[in-house]
């Protein structure tokens, strides 16, 4: 269904996720395009912040709101090659949450950092 | 310079696919060259050809369905996105076994895969959203 790019250009992808998992559908239909565009063999990046830290939470369960628990899926992206995971620390910390709170292996860094990475990639969707 | 756009929100209860058709308009105007338009999320339904506002009111479906034909726009609705919230082309009606169809002039629907590509092609991706 999906067309590859047979441009042979490499870019740099940073997916934002700034919102909280459940709520909105914007973290689940985020998560979809990040699954799509690993067949486009880009440089992909993942940065949360905000209340997107909440999406990496462990333990997640949905079955009280009647929707789907797309979190379980973050563990998978490793299967898709999308491998850097940067979490704000800032972020965790105004929320209570610890790294081992997380399900998923990342990369814990500073706002600055942060404001770094967005600095040097190239295409940004910010959900 | 060669813009991607991509609008992630419905028309007229956010601001997001007015600013979006105005920051098109100005580019094309100013010589720059648009690769393509792509609706996500609620964006899907500025898609729509069965929206009747206000005779007083913007006309935003039709508004990008004219700016398309004018321009040769690509105006793309995610089929993911379109599907649950119910915008129908005449082949997702038929695929999926619906009684009417209700996509704009000049909007087609088509796959994720638009929107990466979009990123790669385009000089610069704007994304217009909350």
């Amino acid at each position: 269904m999906e067309e590859e790019a047979q441009s042979g250009v490499i870019k740099k992808f940073l997916y934002i996720n700034r919102r909280a998992p459940h709520g909105t559908i914007y973290a689940h239909e985020a998560l979809e395009v990040v699954l799509i565009g690993a067949a486009f063999e880009q440089d992909v990046s993942m940065a949360f912040l905000d209340d997107g830290v909440f999406q990496l939470k462990k333990d997640q369960n949905t079955d009280q709101i009647s929707t789907k628990n797309f979190t379980k899926t973050f563990s998978a992206l490793e299967m898709y090659d999308v491998e850097k995971l940067y979490v704000e620390k800032e972020s965790l910390d105004e929320r209570g949450i610890s790294a081992d709170d997380l399900a998923v292996d990342v990369k814990i860094i500073s706002s600055d950092e942060m404001k770094q990475l967005i600095t040097d990639s190239e295409v940004i969707l910010n959900f | 310079m060669k813009f991607g756009i991509l609008v992630n929100e419905g028309p007229y209860t956010h601001q997001a696919s007015d600013s979006a058709y105005l920051f098109a308009k100005a580019a094309i105007d100013q010589g720059h060259e648009i690769y393509r338009i792509f609706f996500y999320h609620d964006g899907v339904n500025n898609g729509t050809r069965l929206a009747t506002p206000p005779q007083d009111d913007r006309h935003i479906p039709n508004r990008w369905s004219e700016l398309a034909k004018e321009h040769n726009l690509d105006l793309v609705l995610c089929v993911a996105a379109a599907q649950r919230r119910g915008m129908v082309d005449p082949d997702e009606m038929k695929r999926n076994k619906k009684d009417a169809d209700n996509i704009a002039d000049n909007f087609r629907i088509s796959g994720l895969g638009q929107l990466i590509e979009a990123g790669i092609q385009a000089d610069r991706l704007i994304t217009f959203g909350d």
